[in-house]
């Protein structure tokens, strides 16, 4: 059953670098992993089944518990959804749209500096860490402003947005949107021709493009083996398309490249609130909630309906039966869960001190691969 | 942007299958489907659950690369609902054509898996299986990924308790012993003897509920006075509206 040299050994899940309770169980030969077999379903909490019993407003803070490091933008990902199935997509005001736009791509910037401060950690670099947890904390604050709370946001609502931005936020951002890039220089300086994290990086973990798709790898993996595919550009939502944003690809599909894309997104998010703060201010303050019954009873009919998350393609598959407050099935398709299947293939073949790199590079969240 | 509600006369099933989105795929295999629904500007093909393969792989050659998603559903408790008990929706994806359209096939226990056709079925066949226990035919390593090895029941399911239950001790007692259920040391699959209920895993008989077989009085075992189960959460109602 096992060569001689070969040995079973427990990765998690009670371990920092699998961040969280991920636990693989690995076939080693020495250092080098001959199979690795995530174990998952820790941190189940069966969200899925608890939307079936809930009204659809009262599901929006359950789904800031799935992906807790990106709250916002699972927010965003169900209310649109349920917009769709009540076909009121087109009622949400523009200014309701533009804070939406604002709080998920602050959310990426912030989800994007766990994961760089993270990642840097696990492979060794200490000083990004730091570096990073102190642009999040502003934008965290920036969030504790808007809505009182710093990462289960619950900060959207079926048809528009809870309150109005309170005085002063704007400025706020626009301040720290103009020292942004300047700190993402510096994460740069630390790390992006360093020596040690490039042999680190360079190389592990290579997946191609057909391998991807066919593995439903999505958000900055996918972008990091070069295919250029963002669903902010191509199957657009709220106001994405009138902003100005790029979208950055990898060439090699390896852990660097990956490293790269997600860099190049933190100062793209930037862009792209620098352009949403003049819009905010020419619409008129206090409209932010389209005119819907407050009663959701969305008519009989299923609908899919995906956002970009910062990991990667978040979708809601939401069927009603017509006939009650509540989603008769509410699936949630989570970027980390996916992302997490192609792990055994990236890691085969590579030290176990990589596959720390790859649990990183792969950017997941067990509370939305579990749910 | 491109999701305007598009509901304003309905398509029939052919004129949907003729929609150029699908008409190159669907051609090849006409046959196997046999509706077609338009909902929000989404369309879903309903296929013969024999022939999902055969589908799956049509619309994979026809650019439908990516399978995004792959959901179960219980209909055991819609409204009206007279079809077979379980569905299972594949949302596809084309780059090509960047649209999405959904298979959706209807079964009351088993379906052919489409891992030969996308690897990202994988997992998502495991999950279904694990919540809704519908089972995958030829799928390579049907076991249970988000619940653990050895626990009693389906949690999608529509007649499972939105409570929980205890360990699998609660709701079929029957096939289950009280206090299975994981212990500690339990490392799943391959210490299955540790905990795991280890006679024969009864039939459920076909659904509608009406045909399931009552639950045997536990012979020989002296009827315990009703000591009140405990309680993990609140009286809830299945499908009862709590906010």
């Amino acid at each position: 059953m096992f060569d001689v040299h070969e040995m079973e050994v427990n990765f998690g899940p009670q371990h920092p670098s699998t961040h969280g309770v991920l636990r693989i169980l690995l076939k080693i030969d020495g250092e080098r992993i001959v199979e690795a077999k995530p174990i998952i379903g820790y941190l189940h909490r069966g969200t899925e089944k608890l939307f079936e019993h809930m009204t659809y407003p009262a599901c929006i803070p359950h789904t800031d518990r799935m992906d807790y490091i990106a709250a916002a933008t699972n927010n965003l990902g169900f209310v649109e959804a349920v917009e769709k199935l009540m076909g009121v997509t087109a009622q949400i005001p523009r200014r309701a749209q533009l804070m939406r736009v604002m709080l998920s791509e602050l959310q990426r910037i912030s989800s994007h500096l766990l994961w760089l401060a993270t990642h840097a950690i696990d492979i060794g670099a200490m000083t990004p860490f730091f570096y990073c947890f102190r642009e999040r904390e502003q934008v965290l604050d920036l969030f504790e402003i808007y809505c009182g709370a710093r990462l289960t946001l619950n900060c959207m609502r079926i048809g528009g947005m809870p309150d109005d931005l309170p005085a002063g936020w704007l400025e706020d951002l626009e301040a720290f949107t103009a020292k942004f890039d300047a700190a993402v220089d510096e994460y740069e300086s630390l790390l992006t021709n360093n020596r040690i994290w490039k042999r680190r990086t360079v190389g592990i973990g290579v997946i191609s493009a057909e391998d991807a798709i066919d593995w439903g790898i999505t958000g900055p993996p996918l972008r990091g083996s070069g295919v250029e595919w963002d669903l902010r550009r191509a199957q657009p939502y709220e106001c994405y398309p009138e902003l100005q944003f790029e979208i950055p690809v990898g060439k090699n599909g390896d852990t660097y490249d990956r490293y790269l894309v997600r860099m190049a997104e933190m100062r793209q998010s930037n862009r792209i609130l620098k352009q949403c703060i003049p819009l905010v201010k020419a619409t008129p303050a206090g409209e932010i909630k389209a005119k819907i019954s407050r009663v959701i009873r969305p008519p009989e009919g299923e609908i899919y309906h995906s956002i970009e998350s910062p990991k990667g393609e978040l979708g809601y598959y939401i069927v009603s039966d017509g006939k009650t407050q509540t989603a008769y099935r509410c699936r949630v398709r989570p970027p980390s869960f996916v992302n997490l299947q192609a792990l055994p293939a990236m890691a085969k073949g590579h030290l176990v001190s990589d596959l720390v790199a790859l649990i990183g590079t792969i950017d997941i969240v067990l509370g939305e691969v579990d749910r | 942007m491109a999701e305007a509600p598009a509901q304003t006369a309905a398509r029939s099933v052919d004129d949907i299958k003729r929609d150029p989105l699908v008409a190159d795929a669907v051609a090849r295999v006409a046959d196997a489907i046999v509706d077609a629904k338009e909902f929000a500007g989404e369309i879903t093909l309903t296929v013969a659950k024999d022939r999902i393969r055969d589908v799956a792989q049509s619309f994979k050659d026809d650019g439908f690369t990516y399978l995004v998603d792959l959901a179960g559903l219980d209909y055991s408790k819609y409204p009206n609902w007279k079809g077979e008990r379980f569905a299972v929706a594949y949302m596809l994806y084309s780059f090509k054509k960047n649209a999405r359209i959904r298979l959706k096939t209807f079964t009351s226990d088993a379906i052919p898996t489409v891992t030969t056709v996308w690897k990202t079925a994988n997992w998502h066949e495991r999950e279904t299986f694990d919540m809704l226990g519908i089972k995958f035919d030829g799928h390579p390593n049907l076991e249970r990924i988000l619940m653990w090895e050895g626990f009693n029941g389906h949690p999608l399911r529509k007649d499972f308790p939105v409570r929980g239950i205890d360990t699998g001790a609660r709701i079929y007692p029957e096939v289950f012993p009280e206090g299975g259920g994981p212990k500690a040391g339990s490392t799943g699959k391959d210490v299955k003897d540790v905990n795991v209920y280890k006679g024969e895993w009864k039939d459920y008989g076909t659904w509608p509920a009406a045909a399931l077989p009552a639950a045997p009085k536990p012979a020989a075992a002296a009827p315990k006075p009703a000591a009140p189960a405990p309680q993990i959460a609140g009286e809830v109602e299945e499908g009862e509206v709590e906010n």
